[in-house]
Protein backbone atom coordinates (compact mmCIF):
# COMPACT_ATOMS: atom_id res chain seq x y z
CA UNK A 1 0.00 0.00 0.00
CA UNK A 2 1.21 3.58 -0.48
CA UNK A 3 -0.10 6.75 1.15
CA UNK A 4 1.88 9.86 0.57
CA UNK A 5 2.26 12.74 3.15
CA UNK A 6 2.74 16.53 2.04
CA UNK A 7 6.19 18.07 3.25
CA UNK A 8 8.63 20.62 3.20
CA UNK A 9 11.73 18.39 2.67
CA UNK A 10 12.54 15.33 0.73
CA UNK A 11 12.83 12.99 3.80
CA UNK A 12 10.67 11.06 6.11
CA UNK A 13 12.58 13.46 8.93
CA UNK A 14 10.75 16.72 7.03
CA UNK A 15 7.80 18.79 8.67
CA UNK A 16 4.73 18.08 6.84
CA UNK A 17 3.80 20.63 4.39
CA UNK A 18 0.09 22.16 5.48
CA UNK A 19 -0.65 22.59 2.06
CA UNK A 20 -1.79 20.19 -0.46
CA UNK A 21 -1.60 21.53 -4.36
CA UNK A 22 1.50 23.84 -3.32
CA UNK A 23 3.63 21.66 -0.97
CA UNK A 24 7.42 21.70 -1.65
CA UNK A 25 7.45 17.55 -1.78
CA UNK A 26 5.22 14.53 -1.75
CA UNK A 27 6.92 11.74 0.30
CA UNK A 28 5.11 8.64 -1.05
CA UNK A 29 5.65 6.05 1.08
CA UNK A 30 4.79 2.35 2.40
CA UNK A 31 3.37 2.61 5.83
CA UNK A 32 5.12 -0.67 6.93
CA UNK A 33 8.24 -0.65 5.45
CA UNK A 34 9.08 2.75 5.30
CA UNK A 35 10.05 2.82 1.82
CA UNK A 36 9.92 5.72 0.49
CA UNK A 37 9.81 8.17 -2.66
CA UNK A 38 10.60 11.61 -2.52
CA UNK A 39 8.40 13.51 -5.53
CA UNK A 40 9.32 17.12 -5.93
CA UNK A 41 5.83 19.22 -6.53
CA UNK A 42 6.02 20.54 -10.31
CA UNK A 43 2.69 22.92 -9.54
CA UNK A 44 4.59 24.55 -6.17
CA UNK A 45 3.84 28.12 -8.37
CA UNK A 46 1.92 27.40 -11.12
CA UNK A 47 -1.02 29.74 -11.65
CA UNK A 48 -3.97 27.90 -10.80
CA UNK A 49 -5.27 24.35 -10.40
CA UNK A 50 -2.44 22.96 -8.56
CA UNK A 51 -4.77 20.87 -6.41
CA UNK A 52 -5.74 18.85 -9.38
CA UNK A 53 -2.71 18.71 -10.59
CA UNK A 54 -1.64 17.21 -7.51
CA UNK A 55 -4.81 15.13 -7.29
CA UNK A 56 -3.67 13.07 -10.73
CA UNK A 57 -0.16 12.99 -9.38
CA UNK A 58 -1.50 10.74 -6.83
CA UNK A 59 -3.72 9.13 -9.56
CA UNK A 60 -1.06 8.05 -11.18
CA UNK A 61 1.69 7.41 -8.86
CA UNK A 62 -1.52 4.93 -7.39
CA UNK A 63 -1.74 6.42 -3.96
CA UNK A 64 -4.58 5.37 -1.89
CA UNK A 65 -4.27 7.95 0.98
CA UNK A 66 -3.08 11.26 1.32
CA UNK A 67 -2.12 13.02 4.56
CA UNK A 68 -1.83 16.78 4.80
CA UNK A 69 -2.74 20.10 6.78
CA UNK A 70 -5.58 21.37 4.01
CA UNK A 71 -7.45 20.29 0.98
CA UNK A 72 -8.65 23.19 -1.22
CA UNK A 73 -12.05 22.19 -3.54
CA UNK A 74 -10.98 21.58 -6.67
CA UNK A 75 -8.54 19.24 -5.06
CA UNK A 76 -10.73 17.18 -2.84
CA UNK A 77 -13.12 17.19 -5.67
CA UNK A 78 -10.10 15.25 -8.03
CA UNK A 79 -9.18 13.05 -5.18
CA UNK A 80 -12.48 11.98 -4.11
CA UNK A 81 -13.42 10.67 -7.81
CA UNK A 82 -10.25 8.97 -7.58
CA UNK A 83 -11.11 7.27 -4.30
CA UNK A 84 -8.08 8.25 -2.86
CA UNK A 85 -8.63 8.96 1.36
CA UNK A 86 -8.33 12.25 2.43
CA UNK A 87 -6.53 13.34 6.07
CA UNK A 88 -6.12 16.74 6.88
CA UNK A 89 -5.34 18.42 9.98
CA UNK A 90 -1.55 16.96 10.11
CA UNK A 91 1.29 18.63 11.31
CA UNK A 92 5.28 17.85 12.48
CA UNK A 93 7.19 15.55 11.16
CA UNK A 94 6.80 13.08 8.26
CA UNK A 95 7.54 10.12 9.62
CA UNK A 96 5.35 10.90 12.96
CA UNK A 97 1.87 11.48 10.54
CA UNK A 98 2.57 7.80 8.97
CA UNK A 99 3.32 6.73 12.61
CA UNK A 100 0.04 8.27 14.00
CA UNK A 101 -1.70 6.96 10.32
CA UNK A 102 -0.48 3.00 11.24
CA UNK A 103 -1.40 3.51 14.79
CA UNK A 104 -5.48 4.52 13.30
CA UNK A 105 -5.22 7.60 14.85
CA UNK A 106 -6.85 9.63 12.06
CA UNK A 107 -9.64 10.14 10.65
CA UNK A 108 -10.79 11.15 7.01
CA UNK A 109 -12.04 14.30 5.52
CA UNK A 110 -15.38 15.39 4.54
CA UNK A 111 -14.86 18.41 2.15
CA UNK A 112 -12.39 20.52 1.44
CA UNK A 113 -11.09 22.58 4.33
CA UNK A 114 -9.75 25.27 3.27
CA UNK A 115 -11.29 27.61 0.11
CA UNK A 116 -9.06 27.80 -3.50
CA UNK A 117 -5.49 29.34 -3.90
CA UNK A 118 -5.29 29.13 0.26
CA UNK A 119 -1.83 27.61 -0.52
CA UNK A 120 -0.81 30.54 -2.37
CA UNK A 121 -1.63 32.74 0.50
CA UNK A 122 0.44 30.81 2.79
CA UNK A 123 4.04 31.62 1.27
CA UNK A 124 6.83 29.70 0.50
CA UNK B 1 -7.06 57.76 -30.51
CA UNK B 2 -8.04 55.02 -27.67
CA UNK B 3 -7.15 56.57 -23.88
CA UNK B 4 -6.73 54.03 -21.34
CA UNK B 5 -7.16 54.59 -17.44
CA UNK B 6 -5.12 52.06 -15.50
CA UNK B 7 -3.76 52.30 -11.78
CA UNK B 8 -1.71 49.21 -10.71
CA UNK B 9 -3.46 49.53 -7.01
CA UNK B 10 -7.51 49.09 -6.48
CA UNK B 11 -9.37 51.97 -5.35
CA UNK B 12 -7.54 54.78 -6.60
CA UNK B 13 -9.75 56.37 -8.77
CA UNK B 14 -9.91 55.26 -12.55
CA UNK B 15 -13.29 54.89 -12.69
CA UNK B 16 -14.19 58.47 -11.25
CA UNK B 17 -10.75 59.84 -13.95
CA UNK B 18 -12.23 57.71 -16.81
CA UNK B 19 -15.87 59.01 -16.70
CA UNK B 20 -15.29 62.44 -15.86
CA UNK B 21 -12.66 62.77 -19.02
CA UNK B 22 -15.08 61.00 -20.93
CA UNK B 23 -17.91 63.91 -19.66
CA UNK B 24 -15.58 66.84 -20.74
CA UNK B 25 -14.76 65.39 -24.28
CA UNK B 26 -16.92 67.21 -26.48
CA UNK B 27 -16.91 65.24 -29.59
CA UNK B 28 -18.44 62.09 -30.03
CA UNK B 29 -16.53 59.47 -28.03
CA UNK B 30 -16.83 55.51 -27.02
CA UNK B 31 -16.44 54.57 -23.46
CA UNK B 32 -15.47 51.04 -22.96
CA UNK B 33 -15.77 49.47 -19.11
CA UNK B 34 -13.27 46.60 -19.58
CA UNK B 35 -13.32 46.05 -15.45
CA UNK B 36 -15.85 43.19 -16.29
CA UNK B 37 -15.16 42.14 -12.89
CA UNK B 38 -16.53 44.88 -11.16
CA UNK B 39 -18.04 47.33 -13.91
CA UNK B 40 -19.37 50.55 -12.08
CA UNK B 41 -18.57 53.18 -15.15
CA UNK B 42 -22.59 53.21 -15.93
CA UNK B 43 -23.27 54.10 -12.38
CA UNK B 44 -21.88 57.92 -13.11
CA UNK B 45 -22.20 57.86 -16.97
CA UNK B 46 -25.91 56.62 -16.48
CA UNK B 47 -26.59 55.36 -20.32
CA UNK B 48 -29.54 54.31 -21.80
CA UNK B 49 -28.69 50.37 -22.16
CA UNK B 50 -30.13 49.43 -25.84
CA UNK B 51 -28.34 45.72 -26.49
CA UNK B 52 -27.05 43.25 -24.19
CA UNK B 53 -25.89 39.51 -25.63
CA UNK B 54 -24.51 36.59 -23.79
CA UNK B 55 -20.44 36.02 -24.09
CA UNK B 56 -19.27 32.29 -24.28
CA UNK B 57 -16.09 30.61 -23.71
CA UNK B 58 -15.83 26.95 -25.58
CA UNK B 59 -14.82 24.37 -22.42
CA UNK B 60 -14.31 20.43 -23.28
CA UNK B 61 -16.72 17.41 -23.07
CA UNK B 62 -15.81 14.26 -22.94
CA UNK B 63 -17.60 11.29 -24.80
CA UNK B 64 -16.84 8.39 -22.17
CA UNK B 65 -17.26 6.02 -24.81
CA UNK B 66 -14.24 6.76 -26.81
CA UNK B 67 -12.08 7.93 -24.49
CA UNK B 68 -9.22 5.37 -23.72
CA UNK B 69 -8.14 7.52 -20.39
CA UNK B 70 -4.35 8.22 -21.93
CA UNK B 71 -3.86 10.96 -20.13
CA UNK B 72 -3.27 13.26 -22.98
CA UNK B 73 -5.44 15.96 -22.21
CA UNK B 74 -4.72 16.26 -18.91
CA UNK B 75 -1.01 16.67 -19.65
CA UNK B 76 -0.95 19.83 -22.34
CA UNK B 77 -3.70 21.33 -20.35
CA UNK B 78 -1.48 25.05 -19.76
CA UNK B 79 -4.36 25.67 -17.13
CA UNK B 80 -5.16 22.38 -15.41
CA UNK B 81 -8.31 21.93 -16.03
CA UNK B 82 -8.77 18.62 -15.96
CA UNK B 83 -7.72 15.83 -14.64
CA UNK B 84 -7.83 12.31 -15.82
CA UNK B 85 -8.80 9.15 -13.47
CA UNK B 86 -9.02 5.34 -14.03
CA UNK B 87 -12.19 5.51 -15.46
CA UNK B 88 -13.09 9.07 -15.09
CA UNK B 89 -12.13 12.55 -16.93
CA UNK B 90 -13.30 15.44 -14.75
CA UNK B 91 -13.39 18.92 -16.17
CA UNK B 92 -13.31 22.01 -14.18
CA UNK B 93 -14.50 24.60 -16.26
CA UNK B 94 -14.15 27.64 -13.97
CA UNK B 95 -10.35 26.75 -15.20
CA UNK B 96 -10.65 26.67 -18.39
CA UNK B 97 -9.47 28.79 -20.60
CA UNK B 98 -11.06 27.89 -23.99
CA UNK B 99 -7.68 27.41 -25.71
CA UNK B 100 -9.21 24.33 -27.67
CA UNK B 101 -5.66 22.50 -27.03
CA UNK B 102 -7.19 19.18 -25.66
CA UNK B 103 -10.25 18.32 -28.67
CA UNK B 104 -7.52 19.18 -31.23
CA UNK B 105 -4.84 16.57 -29.81
CA UNK B 106 -7.06 14.08 -28.14
CA UNK B 107 -5.55 10.84 -30.11
CA UNK B 108 -9.55 9.59 -29.55
CA UNK B 109 -11.22 12.04 -30.87
CA UNK B 110 -13.23 12.28 -28.00
CA UNK B 111 -12.96 16.01 -26.98
CA UNK B 112 -15.97 18.12 -28.09
CA UNK B 113 -16.26 21.44 -26.93
CA UNK B 114 -19.39 23.06 -26.12
CA UNK B 115 -20.18 26.51 -25.25
CA UNK B 116 -20.21 27.96 -21.34
CA UNK B 117 -21.34 31.27 -21.26
CA UNK B 118 -19.28 33.39 -19.02
CA UNK B 119 -20.78 36.78 -18.96
CA UNK B 120 -22.74 39.83 -21.04
CA UNK B 121 -21.86 43.06 -23.01
CA UNK B 122 -24.14 46.04 -22.79
CA UNK B 123 -23.86 48.80 -25.27
CA UNK B 124 -25.90 51.72 -24.83
CA UNK B 125 -25.81 55.36 -25.56
CA UNK B 126 -25.64 58.73 -23.39
CA UNK B 127 -25.60 62.32 -25.55
CA UNK B 128 -21.92 61.98 -27.19
CA UNK B 129 -21.42 58.57 -25.33
CA UNK B 130 -21.50 55.49 -26.79
CA UNK B 131 -21.05 52.78 -23.80
CA UNK B 132 -20.01 49.38 -24.31
CA UNK B 133 -19.17 47.26 -21.10
CA UNK B 134 -18.92 43.68 -19.89
CA UNK B 135 -20.67 41.80 -17.04
CA UNK B 136 -18.73 38.79 -15.95
CA UNK B 137 -20.97 36.14 -14.46
CA UNK B 138 -20.48 36.04 -10.57
CA UNK B 139 -18.24 32.96 -9.61
CA UNK B 140 -16.25 32.92 -13.30
CA UNK B 141 -12.39 33.52 -13.04
CA UNK B 142 -11.80 34.62 -16.66
CA UNK B 143 -12.00 38.14 -17.66
CA UNK B 144 -10.45 38.41 -20.78
CA UNK B 145 -12.42 36.84 -23.14
CA UNK B 146 -15.21 39.11 -22.26
CA UNK B 147 -12.64 41.80 -22.57
CA UNK B 148 -12.04 41.60 -25.81
CA UNK B 149 -15.49 41.02 -26.68
CA UNK B 150 -15.81 44.52 -25.26
CA UNK B 151 -13.43 45.46 -27.37
CA UNK B 152 -14.60 44.05 -30.57
CA UNK B 153 -18.04 45.09 -29.82
CA UNK B 154 -16.21 48.78 -29.93
CA UNK B 155 -14.46 48.06 -32.85
CA UNK B 156 -17.58 47.22 -35.04
CA UNK B 157 -19.24 50.22 -34.05
CA UNK B 158 -16.18 52.17 -34.27
CA UNK B 159 -17.12 54.68 -37.83
CA UNK B 160 -14.61 57.30 -38.00
CA UNK B 161 -11.85 58.34 -36.00
CA UNK B 162 -12.78 58.85 -32.61
CA UNK B 163 -11.73 58.88 -29.26
CA UNK B 164 -11.83 55.92 -27.23
CA UNK B 165 -11.75 55.88 -23.01
CA UNK B 166 -11.37 52.82 -21.92
CA UNK B 167 -11.77 52.43 -17.91
CA UNK B 168 -9.27 49.45 -17.17
CA UNK B 169 -9.29 46.94 -14.43
CA UNK B 170 -7.00 47.01 -11.31
CA UNK B 171 -3.54 45.08 -11.23
CA UNK B 172 -0.99 44.16 -14.04
CA UNK B 173 -2.36 40.81 -14.87
CA UNK B 174 -3.96 39.66 -17.86
CA UNK B 175 -7.36 41.45 -17.95
CA UNK B 176 -5.11 44.47 -17.48
CA UNK B 177 -2.97 44.01 -20.25
CA UNK B 178 -6.10 42.56 -22.41
CA UNK B 179 -7.77 46.01 -21.39
CA UNK B 180 -4.77 48.31 -22.30
CA UNK B 181 -3.69 46.68 -25.55
CA UNK B 182 -3.61 48.73 -28.53
CA UNK B 183 -3.72 51.81 -26.62
CA UNK B 184 -2.52 55.00 -27.67
CA UNK B 185 -1.98 56.56 -24.32
CA UNK B 186 -2.57 55.18 -20.72
CA UNK B 187 -3.52 57.08 -17.67
CA UNK B 188 -1.95 55.90 -14.76
CA UNK B 189 -4.39 56.75 -11.36
CA UNK B 190 -2.37 56.17 -8.04
CA UNK B 191 -2.64 57.98 -4.29
CA UNK B 192 0.62 59.31 -2.55
CA UNK B 193 1.03 56.51 -0.55
CA UNK B 194 3.37 53.65 -0.41
CA UNK B 195 0.74 51.24 -1.18
CA UNK B 196 0.21 53.39 -4.36
CA UNK B 197 3.39 54.05 -5.09
CA UNK B 198 4.37 49.78 -5.09
CA UNK B 199 1.78 49.50 -7.60
CA UNK B 200 2.47 52.69 -9.49
CA UNK B 201 5.61 51.13 -10.18
CA UNK B 202 4.73 47.65 -10.84
CA UNK B 203 2.21 49.29 -13.98
CA UNK B 204 4.92 51.37 -15.44
CA UNK B 205 7.00 48.50 -15.58
CA UNK B 206 3.99 46.87 -17.63
CA UNK B 207 3.21 49.92 -19.73
CA UNK B 208 7.10 50.39 -20.77
CA UNK B 209 6.88 46.66 -21.86
CA UNK B 210 3.66 47.11 -23.71
CA UNK B 211 5.75 50.03 -25.23
CA UNK B 212 2.18 52.51 -24.61
CA UNK B 213 3.25 56.25 -23.27
CA UNK B 214 1.85 56.90 -20.32
CA UNK B 215 1.28 59.96 -17.31
CA UNK B 216 0.19 59.82 -13.72
CA UNK B 217 -3.09 61.52 -12.11
CA UNK B 218 -2.52 61.53 -8.27
CA UNK B 219 -5.59 61.46 -6.86
CA UNK B 220 -6.23 62.43 -2.78
CA UNK B 221 -3.59 64.30 -3.78
CA UNK B 222 -2.60 66.29 -0.64
CA UNK B 223 -2.72 63.19 1.71
CA UNK B 224 0.14 60.69 2.30
CA UNK B 225 4.00 61.35 1.39
CA UNK B 226 5.84 62.46 -1.72
CA UNK B 227 7.27 59.32 -2.64
CA UNK B 228 4.75 59.09 -5.82
CA UNK B 229 6.28 62.34 -6.69
CA UNK B 230 9.84 61.73 -5.94
CA UNK B 231 9.13 58.48 -8.25
CA UNK B 232 7.88 60.39 -11.37
CA UNK B 233 10.45 63.09 -11.02
CA UNK B 234 13.34 60.64 -11.22
CA UNK B 235 11.47 58.62 -13.83
CA UNK B 236 10.59 61.27 -15.66
CA UNK B 237 7.12 60.22 -15.80
CA UNK B 238 4.57 63.65 -16.19
CA UNK B 239 2.04 64.47 -13.71
CA UNK B 240 -0.94 64.91 -15.62
CA UNK B 241 -3.16 66.12 -12.99
CA UNK B 242 -4.17 66.47 -9.50
CA UNK B 243 -7.47 65.35 -7.58
CA UNK B 244 -7.43 66.68 -3.62
CA UNK B 245 -8.98 64.80 -1.14
CA UNK B 246 -12.17 66.87 -0.39
CA UNK B 247 -15.49 65.72 1.52
CA UNK B 248 -17.55 67.21 -1.62
CA UNK B 249 -15.58 65.15 -3.67
CA UNK B 250 -16.21 61.71 -1.98
CA UNK B 251 -20.05 62.89 -1.33
CA UNK B 252 -20.69 63.66 -5.25
CA UNK B 253 -19.06 59.87 -5.44
CA UNK B 254 -20.92 57.87 -2.93
CA UNK B 255 -24.48 59.58 -4.85
CA UNK B 256 -23.31 58.40 -8.01
CA UNK B 257 -22.65 62.23 -9.08
CA UNK B 258 -19.79 62.65 -11.56
CA UNK B 259 -17.30 65.05 -10.02
CA UNK B 260 -17.82 67.48 -13.17
CA UNK B 261 -21.60 68.28 -12.59
CA UNK B 262 -20.77 68.04 -9.12
CA UNK B 263 -18.19 70.76 -8.98
CA UNK B 264 -18.42 71.95 -12.35
CA UNK B 265 -14.78 73.99 -12.14
CA UNK B 266 -13.46 70.22 -12.74
CA UNK B 267 -14.57 70.34 -16.36
CA UNK B 268 -11.79 72.75 -17.32
CA UNK B 269 -8.89 70.49 -15.43
CA UNK B 270 -10.42 67.02 -17.62
CA UNK B 271 -10.66 69.39 -21.05
CA UNK B 272 -7.18 70.34 -20.13
CA UNK B 273 -5.94 66.31 -18.88
CA UNK B 274 -7.39 65.36 -22.59
CA UNK B 275 -5.77 68.46 -24.41
CA UNK B 276 -2.18 67.41 -22.84
CA UNK B 277 -2.81 64.04 -23.67
CA UNK B 278 -3.62 64.68 -27.29
CA UNK B 279 -0.42 66.90 -27.53
CA UNK B 280 1.66 63.46 -25.98
CA UNK B 281 0.16 61.58 -28.66
CA UNK B 282 0.70 63.52 -31.04
CA UNK B 283 4.45 63.94 -30.52
CA UNK B 284 5.20 60.52 -30.11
Amino acid sequence: MKICVTSQGDNLGSLVDPRFGRCQYFIIVDPDTLEFEAVRNPSVSVGGGAGIQAGQLMTNKGVEVVLTGNVGPNAFATLQAAGVGIITGISGKVCEAVENYKKGKHQSTGGPTVNRHFGIKEGG
Amino acid sequence: MIISVASGKGGTGKTTVATNLALSIENNIQFLDCDVEEPNAHIFLTPRIKEKYPVSIPIPQIDLSKCNFCGRCAQICAYNALAVLKDKVLVFPELCHGCGACSYLCPQGAIKETNKVIGYVEAGQRGNIEFIHGLLNIGEAMAPPLIRAVKKKAQEQRSMPLTTVIDVPPGTSCPVIESVKNSDFCILVTEPTPFGLNDLMLAVQTLKELKIPFGVVINRSDLGDKGVDDYCRKEQIPVLLRIPFKKEIASAYSKGIPLVEALPQYKSEFKHLFATIKCNISQT
